[in-house]
């Protein structure tokens, strides 16, 4: 009896100096905390906004590699309220790792298209990016598809970054779905005999080989072309190309998201659903999609004048959760063609 | 991660097998091997030269050696695949030059392949095995290389027969360290477009999403680690040179002309393409794309990185001082067990670490906040896993292996028979340790410090991967830029991680130099 209180009172000092050690962790309730695998800086302005609107501060981290698995060691005690990822890889990991928790919230629903949501509203799409085809200019105007990168005419013309980037994966497993298994190796079998380099390098640099003659043809997200028109050292690049947007005559230009979703045990969860919210105003979208030179997932907000003035384009209407269901198979097959080797 | 990757799906396994996996395995041997070849043939000349001859501007030289060792590997990638590449500057200059248009017209060599890599890997590697091998030349008995020249060898000879054996044990440390550091990266390797086995290790735990065949890829490149450091110490079992006669007169060759020419050019080169030339790069970077607004920001950042360096540093070179006296004076057959199994952690990649210890330290937490709330106290949280704690036990797993094997190359240096010399004068283990050993080890410790905390420095994935919220270090912000494809942001913290890495190099040399 007399042992009790003894074994209360040291424990409570222990508790009271680890509390002490972790006092950035202990959370005050005008705060919310994201884990984000984009950077800080694209995220910091629109996070700005809504503390200045509601008072609420936002924490951040930013990491890729191995943020779902934090997130689910840490499990209950996880101090994480929103998830912000870009690809759906990513989205589709943590909802089937059961990282998320669904939020069902009427301006959510009301302004994000269907194919950019989850079913069980788990997690929400913010902006779109297309995967171009960057053209040398002295091809002309061409009409591409992505069947076309294994067309022979191309030998030794074309320039991509590793097969198994998170964007290129995506990409042949929308080949998947589109054409089977079997079709889609044959395709990057003969795509990658038509490479001028071993895979390498990121988009950006993809169009730099083609500014120095090095290839005609590359693989490269829309945001980059916005990018490097902007950057002083790198916009002579972009002279050299014209930015395409594959399929326009049949299925439409692959389209990837960046998104949302609300950590399964979220400590935070009232600001969370107000920061979900905040998201997808007509302000934040265009303020998020302008900082990326991204496409913003609702449909009543333009993008940004320069992102605009690449013209209006078909997306293809392949459900998202398609494409990550065949992502495995994707990066098997991609192996099996020893794509990057 | 040995339990973890039980549970590996064998059907993916041969999947990799069967596709890619030999492929990987063949590049992860090559370069090993050429790194090893390089970094020993870059260090172990650089010291003979520094050390036994009269090099041009040797005052110099002795420490500017040193300094690519501050030198983050995966910027220098970043910097010489940029340079050298076809659409690099110095390509665009030459077809500028000679009026050629397509690759076609010229030969020039493909930085992005595996020599390629092994070169720029081997060039901030190779202090390293400088910096040991130095230590072992000047600390060696000069009296027996005396002896050999009185035999008639002649002073190639004496060098190869005679010191460079001597020096066997600290350049085996200095090599295994340059190999594991080799195998577990990832995004210097990267960068060159050369696939390796940590390439199959992130391929299977981020793109197939198995963690556990992820792990069992990663204890397959421990166990190579282990069977090469393990193989090494057997051959030279039975081997052993203790100096008692420390600080004597060096001899010194006097080169000629020619000679001269060569050998400083040698280590002038060294110092040029590992140091000077991308630290001028990133300067120039920064006088182009910074400017003053920016530097307040890089404040925090690098007090965080001072800090946790400043104590990974410090537990790791404890640590290690203990393991060694441990197993030099412990009578326990398995004194040897700590310090062996403490060097592993540099073999893993920064990623699979981090992982590892979120495995161990989230359950810890976990039933800490149970019992918390069992008593109805308040949950502290998760303060192992979630706080500076763990980003620092991370530093000092990964980088056990520099601080022991430094140290422990130090204390086979020291004859046995001072072990009993104060015990037979009726002192105690304390006052022996700290009478004797400490200050005989004294260069060794410094050494140890000074290279956990320039790793601790230029370390990215685990504080990464392992960092608590608002904790950004200069790595950290050096990394969000490059993968936004900008790094000519990041130049002035990439500068000030050099910089920083510079201090304690310079102030060690100096130190040394006095004492």
């Amino acid at each position: 009896m007399r042992k009790t209180p003894f074994i209360k009172k040291s424990l409570l000092l222990i508790f009271a100096s680890l509390s002490f050690i972790s006092s950035p962790l202990v959370q005050a309730s005008d705060e919310v905390n994201v884990y984000s695998y984009r950077q800080a800086f694209l995220v910091k302005p629109l996070f700005n906004k809504f503390t200045e609107q509601t008072g609420v501060k936002v924490n951040v981290i930013f990491a890729k590699k191995g943020m779902a698995e934090r997130l689910a060691r840490e499990g209950k005690h996880s101090p994480a309220d929103i998830l912000l990822t870009t690809d759906i890889s990513r989205l589709i990991e943590l909802h089937d790792r059961d990282l998320l928790q669904a939020y069902r919230s009427k301006a959510l629903l009301d302004n994000i298209p269907s194919q950019y949501r989850a079913k069980d509203n788990s997690w929400y799409a913010l902006t779109t990016r297309v995967r171009n085809i960057y053209s040398a200019k002295h091809l002309g105007a061409i009409n591409f598809n992505y069947e076309d990168l294994a067309d022979s005419k191309y030998k030794g013309k074309i320039c991509t970054r590793s097969g198994k980037h998170a964007y290129n994966i995506a990409l042949v497993a929308s080949m998947i779905a589109e054409h089977g298994k079997a079709e889609t190796l044959v395709w990057l079998e003969k795509f990658k005999a038509n490479l001028a380099r071993k895979p390498q390098g990121n988009d950006r640099g993809q169009v730099q080989a083609i500014h120095q003659n090095l290839c005609d043809i590359s693989l490269g997200n829309s945001y980059y072309f916005g990018k490097m028109l902007t950057n002083e050292k790198q916009k002579v690049w972009t002279d050299a190309v014209y930015i395409n947007f594959p399929n326009q005559e049949n299925r439409g230009a692959h389209v990837n998201i960046s998104g949302m979703g609300m950590a399964k045990y979220a400590p935070n969860k009232k600001n969370a659903q107000a920061l979900m919210e905040f998201l997808i105003t007509k302000d934040a979208q265009k303020l998020y999609a302008e900082t990326n030179m991204e496409y913003p997932v609702r449909t009543d907000v333009m993008p940004s004048k320069l992102v605009a003035s690449w013209g209006n384009f078909k997306a293809d209407s392949l459900p998202l959760e398609t494409i990550a269901k065949h992502r495995k198979e994707a990066l098997k097959l991609i192996d099996k063609a020893k794509f990057d080797l | 991660m040995l339990l973890a990757s039980f549970g590996s799906s064998s059907h993916l396994f041969s999947h990799l097998w069967q596709t890619v996996l030999p492929d990987y395995i063949i590049n992860t041997l090559l370069l090993g091997v050429l790194v090893v070849c390089l970094s020993l043939a870059f260090g172990i000349f650089s010291a003979a030269f520094i050390v036994h001859t009269n090099v041009f501007s040797k005052k110099f030289l002795r420490w500017l050696l040193l300094l690519p060792l501050a030198m983050p590997a995966y910027l220098v990638a970043y910097l010489y695949t940029d340079m050298f590449d076809y659409a690099g500057p110095i390509q665009r200059i030459l077809r500028g030059w000679f009026g050629w248009q397509s690759p076609e017209d010229y030969w020039f060599f493909d930085i992005r392949t595996l020599p390629g890599a092994a070169i720029v890997i081997s060039l901030v590697l190779f202090p390293y095995v400088y910096m040991l091998a130095r230590t072992a030349f000047e600390q060696q008995d000069q009296t027996l290389l005396r002896a050999g020249r009185l035999l008639g060898l002649t002073t190639k000879q004496s060098f190869f027969k005679l010191a460079l054996p001597l020096a066997r044990p600290a350049i085996a440390v200095s090599a295994s360290l340059v190999l594991m550091e080799t195998l577990a990266d990832f995004a210097t390797v990267n960068y060159f477009a050369v696939n390796t086995l940590t390439t199959a290790i992130y391929d299977t735990w981020l793109g197939y999403g198995e963690l556990a065949t992820a792990n069992a890829l990663a204890s397959i490149l421990m166990l190579i680690i282990f069977f090469v450091v393990v193989a090494e110490q057997r051959a030279r079992v039975g081997q052993s040179h203790q100096s008692n006669r420390p600080n004597q007169h060096i001899e010194i060759i006097k080169l000629s002309f020619i000679q001269q020419f060569f050998v400083s050019g040698f280590c002038w080169c060294l110092v040029l393409a590992g140091f000077l030339f991308p630290f001028i790069l990133l300067v120039i970077m920064a006088i182009e794309y910074s400017d003053l607004a920016q530097l307040t920001k890089l404040i925090t950042p690098s007090i965080n990185s001072l800090e946790v360096s400043f104590y990974a540093a410090t537990i790791a070179t404890t640590l290690a001082l203990l393991f060694s006296l441990y197993r030099r004076l412990s009578i326990n057959k398995w004194r040897i067990l700590p310090i062996t199994v403490a060097g592993f952690g540099y073999a893993v990649p920064g990623t699979v670490l981090a992982m590892a210890l979120l495995a161990t330290f989230g359950p810890l937490d976990h039933y800490m906040n149970d019992l918390a709330e069992h008593f109805q106290l308040n949950p502290p949280g998760l303060v192992l896993s979630g706080t500076i704690f763990a980003i620092v036990f991370a530093f000092v797993v990964r980088f056990a292996a520099i601080a022991n094997g430094t140290i422990s190359s130090g204390i086979e240096q020291i004859p046995h028979s001072i072990d009993h010399a104060p015990a037979s004068l009726g002192v105690g283990l304390g006052g022996m340790l700290s009478k004797v050993h400490l200050p005989i080890l004294k260069p060794s410790i410094l050494v140890a410090w000074l290279l956990v905390f320039v790793e601790s420095m230029k370390e990215l994935p685990a504080a990464l991967l392992l960092r608590p919220f608002n904790f950004e270090t200069l790595s950290i912000q050096i990394y969000q830029l490059i993968s936004d494809e900008i790094l000519e942001q990041g130049a002035l913290s990439a500068i000030l991680i050099v910089l920083l890495g510079l201090v304690p190099i310079i102030w060690l040399n100096r130190s040394k130099e006095l004492t």
